[in-house]
């Protein structure tokens, strides 16, 4: 039984790494770029909602709404300021500048909000009271005479993620705006030539990429809820992980790489070695790697000779 | 030749200008004002002056490396010009992105093919049939009707599209996946979904056999016909631009060398010179 409990919440944990590997995938995809200040987009993200929530005491919902809303705008301002300029530079430069824009975004958050560790409230937890008359809150619920537990934010993590991904195939497969990012992410020039606004669909992939971001952020921070400046950066490389794992550039793959990722990282804690269990990922990837270099829904591109 | 192809006579207008009879009434659809552009010290293309009337085949000729190709790049926008200015319908088109150029009405093709090759057949024209379509994101997300309707209409518009060059049974097929031809005639199709006014064809025929490039001359009149517009091409293919093409212009180490009908252009000594060189000329 304990392995079903490991197993759910190794895909709650990769459903959060696959929320945000989406954003990897989808700027990498159409921009052909790493977009390396992603991870600390999330960080934004979970501040906003924190601040939103437990200081000024907004509902949940509205403390999630307005950190997409900013993840949102961060990420439209990201591009139009550090990656568009850099259009036509060498992809090294633009690399370099994903990490300097990361480096930006957690110490401007050091320098905002401190280091100090800030303890996310649980969103999804329900007020009762006991028999002792005493407020409790309840995280989740109980099977199989308590063997299995299940806590709500494990059960609307998988939830969203699956809405997540539903929504934006549908999105990039069947509207307008979702052909014309996969004629940009497929040739630029051409797409331009049909008359499509290149810059205005690159705005919008990362539009999408960091309000998913901020989702990730609350998603995150309700399973482990301390949050300091860094929080962002370890799920980030993480994430960025999974896209490569699973295809980079290709939504499926980032959904597949996610999940695999959370559950073998979990396993490993359970059954290895918790130290180990970041070895035991990257060790992993390797080896699919060395097998599939494209990752594993990824496509083989063949060079022309 | 194709049959019932009707070709009207060049006529001199102010300015400099030859029309086909039949355009001079109205305004041409592009003018180019001593046009021209330098890569660093490299002088690409001087002094260009070309006039194209509303529903004229226009051909542009020259030997490899004359420019030609820097011309379709500088009317679409890919380069900016450094002198002279480009005018559609009148209006100039300088400031303006390439994006922004083809919705004011020039579409282009390429010499080597590009097209979404990983997309069916049927999205590559959605893709160019894109600003044709007026829903919003809100209507996508939501499922509108108005989504419905706009998709259906436009479904409707690619597949009617595809039909011209009986590409319509391959509507669900890879773009990438079709034959050389296919893909050739595809890229024509998906530069006319955007709904050009001017339609440039980047040597339509390359890696065409003869009886495919007659059958594309042929298209590319019914085109013309059917939807009255002008077509400016690039062709090596001298069947080709002789049998259709009512203007051409002769580019030679980024200049014109000439210009005017068939007739008059096989007959000008500086074409056969710049085709053959010098000691060629004499001979002939």
């Amino acid at each position: 039984m304990s392995f079903l409990n490991y197993l759910i919440s190794g895909i709650s944990l990769g459903s959060i790494y696959a929320i945000i590997a989406l954003g990897y995938t989808m700027v990498y995809g159409i921009a052909k770029m790493l977009n390396f200040a992603h991870g600390d987009v999330i960080m934004v993200g979970a501040y906003v909602c924190f601040f939103a929530a437990a200081k000024y005491n907004l509902p949940p919902a509205i403390g999630i709404l307005a950190a997409v809303l900013v993840c949102t705008t961060l990420g439209i301002v990201i591009e139009k300021l550090a990656y568009k300029p850099l259009r036509q530079a060498t992809s090294l430069a633009v690399l370099i500048t994903a990490i300097g824009v990361s480096y930006f975004l957690q110490n401007a958050a050091l320098l905002l909000w401190s280091s100090s560790p800030k303890v996310f409230p649980n969103f999804f937890a329900q007020q009762t009271v006991n028999e002792a008359g005493k407020k409790i809150k309840i995280t989740g619920f109980q099977l199989f005479g308590g063997q299995l537990r299940i806590s709500y934010v494990t059960l609307v993590t998988i939830a969203a993620c699956l809405v997540i991904m539903a929504a934006l195939l549908l999105f990039i497969n069947h509207t307008k705006l979702g052909k014309a990012m996969r004629a940009c992410s497929e040739d630029k020039g051409a797409a331009q030539l049909m008359g499509i606004n290149v810059d205005a669909t690159i705005s919008l992939t990362f539009a999408i990429g960091s309000g998913l971001a901020a989702v990730a952020g609350v998603l995150l921070c309700s399973a482990y809820p301390t949050l300091v400046p860094t929080t962002g950066s370890m799920p980030g490389i993480k994430a960025f992980t999974a896209a490569v794992f699973g295809g980079i550039g290709s939504i499926p793959g980032a959904l597949l790489g996610g999940l695999l990722l959370g559950v073998i990282e979990i396993m490993a804690k359970a059954y290895i070695s918790t130290q180990m269990s970041d070895a035991v990922v990257f060790l992993v990837l390797i080896v699919v790697l060395l097998v599939k270099p494209a990752g594993l829904l990824g496509k083989k591109v063949r060079e022309k000779v | 030749m194709p049959k019932e192809f009707k070709r009207d006579r060049l006529v001199q207008v102010p300015g400099t200008a030859l029309l086909p009879e039949r355009d001079v009434e109205r305004s041409p659809i592009l003018e180019c004002r001593h046009l021209g552009i330098d890569f660093g010290g490299l002088r690409a293309l001087d002094d260009l002056d070309i006039t194209i009337g509303r529903t004229e085949i226009a051909g542009l000729i020259g030997p490899n490396g004359a420019g030609k190709t820097t011309v379709f790049n500088l009317l679409t926008k890919v380069y900016n010009p450094t002198r002279g200015s480009v005018l559609l319908d009148g209006m100039d088109t300088a400031g303006k992105t390439t994006a922004q150029v083809n919705q004011m009405g020039i579409a282009r093709t390429f010499q080597n093919i590009r097209l979404f090759h990983n997309q069916s057949v049927i999205d590559n024209v959605l893709i160019g049939l894109h600003n044709e379509m007026s829903y919003g994101m809100f209507a996508s997300i939501l499922r509108l009707p108005s989504f419905w309707r706009a998709e259906r209409i436009a479904r409707g518009r690619a597949m009617e599209l595809l039909s011209i060059f009986g590409l319509e049974v391959h509507a669900d097929e890879l773009a990438g996946s079709l034959p050389y031809g296919a893909q050739r005639r595809l890229e024509i199709v998906r530069a006319l979904a955007t709904n050009p006014a001017l339609l440039l064809l980047d040597e339509p025929a390359a890696g065409m056999n003869p009886s495919e490039t007659v059958e594309l001359m042929e298209n590319i009149v019914k085109i013309r016909d059917t939807f009255q517009i002008a077509i400016l091409l690039i062709e090596h293919d001298m069947n080709l631009v002789m049998g259709i093409c009512e203007g051409i212009a002769v580019l030679n180490f980024g200049k014109v060398i000439a210009k005017g009908s068939p007739e008059d252009i096989r007959a000008n000594p500086a074409v056969i010179e710049a085709y053959l060189g010098r000691k060629g000329a004499a001979q002939t």
